[in-house]
């Protein structure tokens, strides 16, 4: 038993699942119990956790593409704007100001949004492979220029539409889940399935640590790069049809704004090595909860608007701590030492 | 050796990595002043980190450091150096952005009244310390300017003109020439004079034998003894060293080559036909058959590494043509040579060679994996049966295949970038270097793999920049000069002399 345990908390993702559940832990006790109510109202649940889970889908989605990048060494910030472009073209689309041919299908809407996310995708990576831009920079360029494309997409006015069958990618539930929920399962599951049962897991790890050792190994650099940047941007185009499915439209100012940052963020609480090489799924996909939790936690606790950011950064702060070996080992050394005072008093 | 006082003691040094490995375990050390004492032992016997240890850059889990009588517990490099020991490391750490007079001056330079940098004063004093040790540069150029010799010379000057009364040299001859070397001595017996005390780390036993008053071992971590230089005959110092004895392991390797079979002489494996690439190579004619040594020599820039590059698919064909069994082939990347049963051990093992933070078990399946593809995953069961299996032919020491392979020693992690390849199953294996920077007792372990894996009718290629290694293991040499083929010498007539009158230029081409 106590083998199985140490063996658990070896795994990467251990730390990351136990913060998730002590922030869920301190909100129920701030809270009275309130805070892990669940209510069933229509055959659908409804509660702060499933909130979190819901509105979570998004970052979970895009800290599993993020993770891939950062594993290679390479990073994303594009994809707050590949987000917005998803939404311009799939809300245009529906509203029949782009394509009108297409009577406004949002089946059609989904696939080319999609289709836009990997073409952004290919480009960051054909910028980073081919002509080696550092990955900062090279997705620097989406990261400003997306927003703009998808301005012209929507002529620059926020697009408001009026589809069930659209508003069901955030707002449906399947057996009373929330819909974004089934999307997670489904492409981190897919992500982790192709990850673990092919040769892709030890080939990215060996890209992040060393790419040109990796070459002289056999592996194609660059081909996995830029699959990696691509799969990153059909997973920014698929959170941005979830975003403008919440909010009923396409804003192209706000949709996914900064939102790279808390994707980049979840990786990192996830104990994914920045620089590369071991990485983690599952363990950012709880990152990406815990950075939910956090703005679910601040709301619920009444927080005024004007001290949220603070306080998350202080709780980002303390989780980082909390992960950082030398801090843990410093904190066991002035406690012993603290001790040893004691005794000798 | 007048003055014989002490100046350092180490005593009762421990230190682990992890729970695993057991990197010093009660080691003890002593150094005089005015005196030179080697440091050996194989690689991973604990050299380098009690070099680590006593210049504060790991910190020791047990034991006592006294310098001048008074106990020290450097924590940084820089409290070892104000406490007086200096350090010159093997991978040269100075900074390359920055003029040869700034790197040796460093946070220390020269001020003026107004309390500016002296700049004028700076490059004067750096240009006459350098030519101190016979060095006339331009100490205004940067750093990178000069080859890694120059910079290893600028950095045990900036060493040696820190007043300190401890120097270690860690490998600093492994990327000079023999005449830079020489000067080096020159300096390091000049500043022993002068009362210093110098702990030498080396591969090169010459080099101990010629400069060195005392010699400690080390082996596994553990303290084998303490001798003077000229008490200790070499074989001796060897067999220590490598725990085993040494005259065996050597007629082991001349015993496999004098078993050794003939080559096969029908089609070659590869055949060079005038092969070129621009600026590195131009026609080379050459064929490696199976079952045979090929060796290939000549200085650096040769045009040698530059071969085996070509025939990995990591440089194109310009001209000429590449034939694997007969058939002409175009590689684009080195999965199309793997996938005809090529490999390639390249000569910078850490920039070119090892995964650093994968396990040792993931750095073995690499390049197996790579040729089945991503689709055909080795499940790590399997991955585990072919690392052991490895762990235990080549001998490589590690409590197990979990370990990261950047953990392991120099010679360790060859063995593992050679089992990475011999794991693929190839019908070539091209070594580049696969001996340099390793301890005796690994090279002709690591020779008499070679040699036997030929036997077994693999064809190897094998590239050295040490020709008794070549001669050694080689049937046959192929001499390159200035990247063209300069001429051969096969079975009787190898020899040293042979080889080198072919790279100097003589009319044997």
């Amino acid at each position: 038993m106590k083998n199985k345990l140490s063996k658990w908390s070896q795994n990467q993702a251990f730390w990351p699942i136990v913060i998730f559940l002590l922030i869920i832990l301190i909100n129920s006790i701030m809270t009275g119990g309130d805070f892990l109510k669940i209510t069933m109202v229509d055959g659908h649940f409804y509660g702060r956790i499933i909130d979190i889970f819901r509105n979570g889908g998004k970052l979970m989605i895009l800290a599993a593409g993020m993770t891939m990048v950062l594993a290679t060494g390479g990073t994303d910030i594009s994809v707050g704007s590949v987000m917005a472009i998803s939404g311009a073209i799939a809300c245009s689309i529906i509203e029949g100001n782009l394509l009108p041919s297409l009577n406004g299908s949002v089946p059609a809407a989904i696939v080319l949004a999609i289709c836009a996310g990997i073409i952004c995708g290919l480009w960051n990576g054909f910028l980073v492979s081919k002509i080696q831009i550092q990955p900062i920079v090279a997705t620097m360029i989406l990261l400003v220029a997306g927003r703009g494309i998808a301005q012209l997409i929507t002529n620059g006015k926020i697009i408001t539409i009026n589809s069930d069958a659209y508003y069901f990618i955030n707002g449906g539930y399947i057996l009373g889940l929330p819909f974004p929920l089934y999307i997670v399962i489904f492409l981190v599951g897919t992500l982790l399935l192709f990850v673990h049962r092919t040769a892709f897991g030890l080939f990215l790890e060996s890209i992040g640590c060393n790419p040109k050792a990796s070459k002289f190994a056999g592996i194609k650099v660059s081909g996995y790069l830029l699959a990696i940047y691509t799969i990153s941007g059909a997973f920014a185009a698929v959170a941005g049809l979830i975003e403008s499915a919440g909010i009923k439209g396409a804003d192209c100012n706000n949709a996914g704004l900064n939102i790279e940052m808390d994707a980049i963020l979840a990786v990192a609480i996830g104990g994914t090595n920045l620089m590369g090489g071991r990485f983690n799924i599952l363990s950012s996909v709880v990152g990406a909860l815990i950075v939910q939790s956090i703005t679910t936690t601040v709301y619920a606790l009444g927080v005024p608007a004007a001290y949220i950011r603070v306080l998350k950064a202080l709780l980002i702060i303390v989780i980082c701590l909390s992960q950082s070996d030398r801090f843990k080992q410093a904190l066991a050394k002035a406690f012993a030492s603290r001790k040893r005072r004691e005794a000798a008093v | 050796m007048s003055n014989q006082e002490k100046l350092l003691t180490m005593t009762g040094i421990s230190k682990s990595f992890g729970k695993a490995v057991k990197a010093l375990d009660n080691v003890q050390f002593e150094l005089n002043a005015g005196e030179i004492h080697a440091l050996l032992g194989e690689n991973g016997a604990g050299k380098s980190t009690l070099i680590k240890v006593l210049t504060g850059v790991e910190e020791r889990d047990k034991g006592e450091i006294t310098l001048d009588g008074k106990t020290i517990h450097p924590r940084s490099t820089d409290e070892a150096q104000k406490v007086g020991i200096s350090t010159v490391y093997q991978e040269v750490n100075l900074c390359p952005n920055l003029s040869v007079a700034e790197n040796i001056y460093i946070g220390r330079a020269p001020k003026t009244k107004f309390g500016g940098m002296d700049w004028k004063k700076m490059n004067a004093d750096a240009s006459k310390l350098l030519s101190g040790f016979g060095l006339n540069l331009n100490v205004q150029a940067n750093l990178d300017n000069y080859s890694v010799a120059i910079q290893q010379m600028i950095a045990i000057a900036r060493a040696s003109d820190i007043k300190a009364k401890v120097l270690i040299l860690d490998e600093p001859t492994s990327s000079l020439s023999q005449a830079e070397v020489n000067k080096l001595f020159e300096v390091m017996k000049k500043l022993k004079a002068e009362g210093m005390g110098i702990i030498f780390v080396t591969h090169f036993l010459d080099q101990v034998y010629e400069v060195t008053d005392r010699i400690t071992v080390l082996r596994n971590g553990a303290y084998v003894g303490t001798y003077n230089t000229s008490d200790l005959p070499r074989m001796e110092l060897v067999s220590k060293m490598i725990g085993k004895d040494y005259a065996a392991l050597n007629k082991s390797v001349l015993d496999s080559k004098a078993e050794k079979k003939g080559s096969d002489k029908g089609e070659p494996f590869v055949k060079l036909d005038n092969v070129s690439h621009q600026g590195t190579i131009n026609n080379i004619d050459m064929d490696i058959h199976k079952g045979e040594v090929l060796g290939l020599s000549g200085l650096l820039g040769s045009g040698r590494s530059e071969t085996a590059r070509v025939i990995f698919g990591l440089d194109s064909v310009s001209e000429g043509e590449l034939k694997i069994k007969g058939e002409k082939v175009n590689f684009k990347h080195p999965i199309d040579a793997i996938r005809k049963d090529i490999a390639f051990c390249p000569e910078d093992r850490k920039t070119d060679g090892i995964i650093g933070d994968l396990s040792i078990r993931d750095n073995i399946v690499l390049a197996l994996q790579t040729k089945k593809g991503l689709f055909k995953k080795i499940s790590k069961k399997e991955a585990q049966i072919l690392a052991d299996k490895y762990i235990e032919q080549l001998e490589i020491k590690t409590p197990n295949a979990d370990q990261l392979i950047k953990n392991l020693s120099g010679g360790n992690q060859q063995k593992v970038i050679l089992a990475r390849w011999l794991a693929t199953n190839p019908e070539l294996l091209m070594l580049d270097e696969p001996t340099r920077g390793i301890d005796v007792g690994t090279k002709a372990e690591i020779q008499k793999i070679v040699i036997d894996l030929a036997s077994e009718g693999m064809a190897v290629l094998f590239i050295s920049s040490e020709l008794d290694e070549e001669i050694r293991c080689c049937q046959k040499i192929i001499v390159l000069r200035d990247m063209q083929q300069a001429g051969e010498v096969s079975d009787e007539e190898i020899s040293q002399s042979a080889v080198m009158e072919i790279m100097a230029g003589g009319d044997n081409a």
